[in-house]
């Protein structure tokens, strides 16, 4: 493994010094994300959670920091206290939510100069991240085998959409149209309704994992064998592994799944049944036949459940409407925080059904620490972020440093990283190669 | 060939059902020796369909078939004394351990990280549960929906007004497995490098709660609590699944709203309000529906396309295995299995050129006892036997 440079990284914490010692794995790794708005930079962020050191190097014109210019409808609840501000690209919750433990610098890949800039950059690093159209790397004249004379050794990850190579090869594509390219979004929704998504843009950190993942196997690859390589990440196909109940469903039988609300195949009950505030639902899902006796004696076992014909799996799949309506007519008393108690209580799977605010105060996401607090100067004081999904040992899985700011290690990266003299970092910023404030 | 990433690397699989399982595949498929260890009487996974007909079998899971693929298979049974002892000698030969058993399990056993660790200080051991080894939740039982309830995912999917949705699938298992197996290959890397073991908590609730796009942050931010919207993006439009002449599609106007315009023939869309305004949806949706409904998704998607709109199909499984662009690029594979028969499976979720994915098939129950038990411990044959009639493995 090559060995941490002495980079001296601005602002780190003393928390971040405690990490380097007791290592999370990845100190001295620097990858270069070129990435953009979601699925790279959750790639990026999970490496950057296990200790690597990331660049993420940025347009100055056009930034991913939200709209530039007059703000849409609807999208003032992005900023702090709903006012984007005089640096609104700093203040950007999508951007800042997805790149904290990251650096950022601002470099014109458009010009030969900023090409040189970043293949100097590339020489430093370890792994180049990107998630361009398949075009635009090789219209730079930065593709895999323009980089690697720079570096033999470098590994570079692309999150094409559709995949590098096939017919589709220049279709373009988002996370959030995915799901309906893998017939996720025909199996999700209610019985007779539209096919829908899931509330958020699914493909894109699905494969975010997936790119994650093979750049720790090529890495390890890479101490064994001193090779690097170009790592391809299709996000269809990473998101289509998630749906291999229903490939194979289809392969064995030529059935194909389609929309049936919160219902399993097999469980019964199995969905979310309204509680007493508004808006407040809980989960329940019955497995077994004694989890369904567990559910009745915690309801009381009123009468209707005492009924024959819901007492095995098949019988309660046979009449589940009408178990689902005599449920959701029980669980309208309760409120679904203490209703989830009672029946976990009782040994029977359920969860209130829980928006942000609840999270950020639940129990026991507060009792293992997941939501952290990050100070960040430019969103005027500390706000509650996610934490790193995982806990390894001794490690602390805390929040290093804050979202970068824009440009914010354009010093850094020139003059410390390269060795530029203050002339041409001046330069470069004053010929628009760099930037500290996005041109519109 | 050349090497594969992970050759070299030993792991003991004793997970069940999706999420470990996954996880385990996913090293075994790049090139990890993954020995799945189940009850003698196999993973509960085994009795889950799909199966061919409908007609259960212990080695015709879809669901075991497609989680297990590359892994050799073993049984032993955790809760004799010989088969804890014979799991002790195993880990003392292998790098990994991943397992989901409720917490607290396997250290009733004796087989918790404490002792493990002891037997192998460099051990990596992955526990990915439902709600992660502390605190006030850890003893509940969980499943894919109470996870994506808890996580926060139910509480943004599905129709306001309407009762909260889960995905399609199993999408919170695959989750936890995905981040299970990123932050175990980071532990590995660590352990190669200093000879340390970890212990690695994943828990199925933070994975989902980790995907929320923002919301965190956003809440933080502004006190906006993100409901539900059917399939409207949060914050991105537009950007929606909408009805067309013969189905749906998913429409999105890309970068360029002027060409959006065109290509939708829809000039009131140019309006400077428009543009990105999620809070105008019911208006623009409106003002898009009449291009929409005079053609078919084919025509919209490529025409789209065309135009560098990233529009997308809205396919169902059927469709998506006859899809021509995973033909052409051999996305799906065909894994001949000894009892199963030749099946179509998902194939390489990433490709990696110098130490490609490789394609395998699930274990029988116990097929590799002898292989494992001989080369890894150094038991005879007769001592395999021993062990099968004692009912420890």
């Amino acid at each position: 493994m090559r060995q941490a440079p002495s980079t001296g990284s601005p602002s780190e914490t003393s928390e971040s010094a405690a990490a380097a010692r007791t290592g999370q794995g990845l100190e001295g790794v620097r990858i270069l994300d070129l990435t953009q708005v979601y699925a790279g930079p959750y790639a990026t962020r999970l490496l950057a959670d296990l200790g690597a050191e990331v660049l993420r190097i940025e347009a100055p014109m056009r930034a991913g920091h939200g709209p530039v210019g007059r703000l849409p409808a609807g999208l003032d609840i992005m900023y702090p206290q709903r006012e984007p501000g005089e640096q609104p690209y700093n203040r950007f919750a999508y951007y800042n939510e997805l790149n904290r433990n990251k650096m950022a610098m601002s470099l014109d890949l458009s010009t030969e100069t900023g090409r040189g800039v970043f293949r100097r950059l590339v020489a430093v690093s370890d792994v180049v991240m990107e998630n361009f159209s398949p075009r635009v790397m090789p219209n730079f004249g930065l593709d895999y085998p323009e980089l690697r004379k720079l570096r033999p050794d470098l590994l570079m990850v692309s999150l094409p959409a559709l995949g590098l190579t096939g017919p589709y090869r220049d279709y373009v594509a988002y996370g959030t149209g995915l799901e309906g390219m893998v017939g996720l979004a025909t199996m999700t929704g209610y019985p007779n309704g539209p096919p829908l998504k899931t509330g958020i843009a699914y493909g894109d950190p699905v494969g975010g994992l997936h790119a994650a993942f093979g750049t720790l196997a090529a890495l390890r690859h890479r101490r064994l064998t001193g090779q690097g390589q170009h790592i391809e990440v299709a996000l269809r196909e990473s998101l289509t592994m998630t749906m291999g109940q229903a490939i194979m469903d289809y392969a064995m039988n030529g059935r194909v799944g389609r929309r049936q609300g919160n219902r399993h195949e097999a469980w019964v009950p199995h969905g979310a049944y309204p509680c007493q505030g508004e808006d407040e639902w809980v989960a329940i899902a019955v497995r077994s036949d004694s989890e369904w006796r567990s559910l009745r004696q915690a309801m009381g076992d009123p009468e209707w459940a005492r009924d024959d014909r819901f007492a095995g799996a098949l019988g309660r799949h046979q009449h589940q409407a009408e178990i689902d309506e005599h449920l959701g007519r029980w669980t309208r008393g309760f409120d679904h925080y203490g209703l989830m108690r009672r029946l976990q209580d009782a040994g029977v799977p359920a969860a209130a059904v829980l928006n942000i605010r609840e999270m950020a105060t639940d129990p026991h996401y507060v009792a293992r620490g997941f939501f952290r607090s990050v100070e960040h100067r430019a969103a005027g004081g500390a706000h509650l972020y996610p934490g790193v999904p995982w806990k390894m040992g001794q490690t602390p899985g805390a929040v290093r440093r804050p979202p970068p700011d824009f440009g914010e290690h354009n010093r850094w990266a020139l003059a410390e990283l390269l060795g530029l003299p203050e002339a041409e970092v001046s330069e470069l910023e004053r010929r628009g190669v760099t930037a500290t404030v996005p041109a519109a | 060939m050349p090497p594969s990433a992970l050759e070299g690397i030993r792991v003991l699989d004793l997970s069940q059902g999706i999420a470990g399982p996954y996880c385990a595949k996913l090293l075994a498929d790049y090139g990890a020796t993954v020995v799945k260890v189940e009850p003698p009487e196999g993973e509960p996974s085994r009795q889950t369909g799909p199966f061919p007909q409908d007609i259960p079998h212990p080695e015709k899971s879809g669901l075991f078939l497609s989680l297990n693929t590359n892994k050799k298979g073993v049984t032993l049974d955790l809760e004799t004394a010989t088969g804890a002892d014979l799991l002790r000698s195993l880990v003392e030969v292998a790098d990994v351990v991943v397992e989901s058993f409720l917490p607290g399990y396997l250290a009733s056993l004796g087989l918790g990280y404490e002792d493990l660790s002891a037997a192998n200080p460099a051990l990596v051991m992955t526990s990915v549960t439902y709600f992660g080894q502390d605190g006030p939740y850890r003893d509940w039982q969980g499943c894919d929906l109470v996870a994506w309830a808890l996580g926060g995912l139910m509480h943004v999917t599905g129709e306001a007004g309407r009762e909260p949705l889960k995905a399609g699938g199993t999408q919170a298992e695959f989750i936890a497995g995905l981040h299970a197996t990123v932050a175990t290959m980071g532990a590995i890397y660590f352990q190669e490098a200093t000879g340390q073991g970890r212990h690695v908590d994943v828990s199925a609730v933070e994975s989902v709660a980790s995907l929320t796009e923002a919301a965190a942050l956003t809440y933080s931010y502004s006190g906006h609590v993100r409901g539900r919207d059917g399939a409207r993006h949060h914050y991105a439009y537009p950007s929606t699944i909408l009805p067309c002449r013969d189905g749906h599609i998913f429409v999105h106007s890309g970068g360029d709203w002027e060409g959006f315009c065109t290509f939708l023939e829809a000039p009131a869309l140019r309006d400077p309000r428009y543009p990105g305004a999620r809070g105008l949806a019911d208006e623009i949706d409106a003002l898009m529906l009449p291009f929409l409904q005079r053609h078919t998704a084919e025509e919209l998607f490529h025409s789209a396309q065309l135009w560098r709109i990233p529009f997308s199909l809205v396919q169902d499984v059927g469709e998506v295995m006859a899809d021509p662009q995973y033909r052409e690029r051999g996305f799906f594979v065909d894994i001949k299995h000894p009892q199963a028969g030749e099946l179509t499976y998902p194939g390489a979720p990433l490709q990696m050129p110098q130490s490609p994915w490789r394609a395998g098939r699930a274990p029988l129950l116990g097929e590799h006892n002898a292989e494992v038990y001989g080369e890894w411990l150094g038991l005879e044959a007769g001592d395999v036997v021993r062990l099968r009639q004692s009912g420890a493995i």
